[in-house]
């Protein structure tokens, strides 16, 4: 107990010295008194540290850490993400929403602000969903870090769709700064009968801090591609908090190419019946110095709903994977269908898939499974290639998407998923 | 065509000598086949010639065309010109057949210096060709021989032989697990192939595939050598009196 009592006070101390000469931005009395909040949570709570058993095989020191870890912007040469698609664009650079670069934010069926300027107003929507959705996803796990993104975020959109939204609306995060620490907040709100697609893409800056917050009423949709682009050095946390109301959809995709450190956690809460959530992801690292983590928790808190939960990543030259995925049914929710899979194809011995799937059911009439995966190319399919002519490299290329291409699936949208197919496969051209 | 001479090989996991000194030489143009009870070594003949994992190569040689087989990569064997029909095609599921085929063709034409097929030229000559070996339109877009029955898959591997027109074919047990129609279709398909430039290797355990397929010469493989050969006569021998007495007539 000593021992325990120690370690906590550590921890207290850790995080009081930390956040010692942060100030909490400027906003209304409502955003003062959510940061406010967040705030004396993140301090009962605690940053997190390596010895937190959901921090077991990840560990958070350059994401807690105050100095930032410098991140190279390498030249571009690839044609930006989605660019073929008609979109609104909105463009943060090192985390600064940048309006010259971004396309005016109008568009039919959806409300779309600035976060600084929706939290600078006396009433706003907002005021409902800004750390709500984050401040209710802390338990029955403390996710502390997106707690302290809700005290000191300063940028960010808020989206409220009130009707089925034509175009995609696409956050680009653009990084120039070596040494940029970006803090982004986003929330979304699809009222009953609304659907919108939220695409986003970039790697945000040399360490990025993102929340987004979406609450889906009864019989909206919300779909949700995202792309972690391509910086090798850059370092991320986010969290998706979502709430799904009856008879909806939330859909998410995310891949990611390269990057230091990747923790992106997903807690979704379906509390309306006859619901669907689907999170997906693929991700493909090279060199040890990549790190890739996928934590999901998924609560079924109603009847009838679907949940389904598909990663899959390609690791070599020591690239380390995590996927921590739980099914959570509670009590009375009844014909739930929850799945999950997690795999890995480990390319050379050196690489490491770390996979904590979990189930934890408290209704008797559900349909769950889950299942987690790691091995290397298939010996016999990649011999068939190479018989039929198909050089070793292209043989090992073509199983590596196709062992991705059941996440890829996931995407409804065709153009959306050929296009991620498309520079999937480059990334794999590239290496020799 | 295809020069075997003295080949010896072992099964490098088990350590084990299943070639001992084959010896086959075929000329261009001419059908052979090689029957012989199970384990003599049929099919390791013909993993070795196309360059499967797992094979010691111990005495011997094997060259196509001049060209030493025992020394290249499984895709340069494919591009030289050698195809192996395999006993078990092998599902890959996430790859559409178009896909593979239309890598594998590009690939051997760019490994032999020629252009690439445009789209359009390919898809022209893939429906041409799998209208003959009744394959639809939905098994070619579907996964390489992710749910095919066994007849399909067989139809499948003569469709790849047929669009990727190889020299020296290599059919293991490709009547095995097929019904009198699709070994006819089968059969025909490899007929339609028949070429003075074009040689074949049938791997068989039955005489009923080489009633289709008519034979110039036959072989009977024991315990890893060729112990007679002879012509299409010799596979209705084993027909009518199975391998006991030309093993022990050789013995």
């Amino acid at each position: 107990m000593a021992a325990r009592a120690a370690l906590a006070r550590q921890k207290a101390d850790a995080t009081a010295a930390r956040l010692a000469g942060m100030t909490l931005p400027d906003g209304a009395d409502w955003a003062t008194s959510a940061r406010r909040n967040a705030l004396d949570r993140l301090m009962a709570m605690g940053l997190p540290a390596r010895r937190d058993e959901y921090w077991r095989f990840t560990d958070p020191a350059s994401l807690t850490a105050a100095e930032v870890i410098p991140a190279a912007v390498p030249a571009r040469t690839e044609k930006p993400m989605f660019d073929k698609l008609d979109r609104l664009r909105i463009v943060f650079i090192d985390g600064v929403f940048d309006a010259a670069a971004s396309d005016p934010l109008r568009e039919t069926g959806v409300e779309i602000e600035r976060l600084a300027d929706a939290m600078a107003k006396d009433i706003h929507w907002a005021n409902d969903l800004y750390g709500v959705l984050e401040a209710k996803g802390q338990t029955p796990v403390a996710r502390p870090l997106a707690t302290m993104n809700t005290a000191f975020a300063t940028d960010g959109v808020v989206i409220r769709a009130t009707a089925k939204v034509k175009r995609p609306i696409n956050l680009i995060y653009l990084h120039r700064d070596p040494t940029s620490d970006a803090v982004l907040h986003n929330l979304i709100r699809v009222e009953t009968g609304a659907d919108v697609t939220l695409l986003e893409n970039g790697p945000a800056a040399a360490r990025l801090s993102k929340v987004l917050e979406v609450d889906v009423a009864d019989g909206a949709g919300f779909h949700h591609v995202r792309a972690q682009g391509r910086d090798h050095e850059r370092r991320a946390v986010t969290h998706c908090f979502a709430r799904i109301g009856a008879k909806s959809a939330f859909k998410s995709f995310t891949v990611t190419m390269n990057g230091a450190l990747t923790r992106n956690e997903c807690v979704i809460d379906i509390t309306g019946d006859d619901a669907v959530a689907h999170v997906a992801g693929a991700c493909v690292g090279d060199g040890a110095g990549f790190h890739h983590d996928d934590t999901v928790f998924v609560t079924h808190d109603a009847v009838g709903c679907e949940s389904r939960q598909v990663f899959k990543k390609v690791l070599r030259n020591g690239a380390t994977g995590v996927f921590q995925g739980k099914i959570l049914v509670k009590p009375g929710a009844q014909k739930t269908d929850g799945y999950q899979i997690s795999q890995s194809l480990l390319l050379d011995e050196d690489s490491q898939f770390l996979a904590k799937p979990e189930l934890e059911i408290y209704a008797d009439d559900v349909i769950c499974s889950h299942g987690s995966t790691s091995g290397a190319i298939d010996d016999t399919a990649l011999f068939y290639l190479r018989s039929r002519g198909v050089p070793v490299k292209a043989a090992t290329d073509l199983l590596t998407l196709a062992f991705l291409a059941e996440a890829l699936d996931e995407i409804d949208d065709p153009a959306l998923a050929a296009d991620l197919r498309d520079r999937l496969d480059n990334w794999l051209a590239r290496r020799a | 065509m295809l020069n075997i001479n003295n080949l010896h090989v072992k099964l490098e996991a088990e350590d084990k000598q299943i070639l001992k000194g084959v010896d086959l030489s075929i000329d261009a143009g001419s059908v052979h086949a090689i029957m012989g009870p199970n384990g003599s070594g049929k099919s390791t003949l013909s993993y070795v010639l196309s360059g499967r994992d797992g094979y010691t190569v111990t005495e011997g040689s094997a060259t196509l065309d001049g060209a030493d087989l025992l020394d290249m990569d499984p895709e340069d064997r494919a591009a030289a010109g050698l195809f192996l029909a395999f006993q078990y095609p092998v599902e890959i599921p996430g790859v559409g057949n178009m896909t593979f085929l239309r890598t594998a063709m590009n690939a051997q034409r760019v490994a032999r210096g020629q252009d690439e097929l445009s789209a359009a030229d390919f898809l022209k000559l893939i429906r041409a060709k799998a209208r003959d070996l009744q394959i639809d339109a939905d098994m070619l877009k579907r996964p390489v021989n992710v749910g095919f029955s066994g007849g399909e898959k067989k139809r499948n591997e003569i469709l790849q032989m047929a669009m990727l027109e190889p020299k020296m074919c290599i059919l293991d047990e490709t009547d095995s697990g097929l019904d009198v129609d699709a070994m006819k279709l089968v059969a025909d398909g490899v007929n339609a192939l028949r070429d003075a430039g074009r040689s074949f290797l049938v791997i068989t355990h039955y005489q009923r595939l080489l009633d289709h397929i008519r034979p110039d010469v036959v072989h009977i493989m024991a315990d890893g050598r060729i112990v007679k050969s002879g012509g299409a006569a010799l596979a209705l021998e084993v027909e009518n009196n199975g391998y006991a007495d030309i093993l022990t007539e050789v013995a």
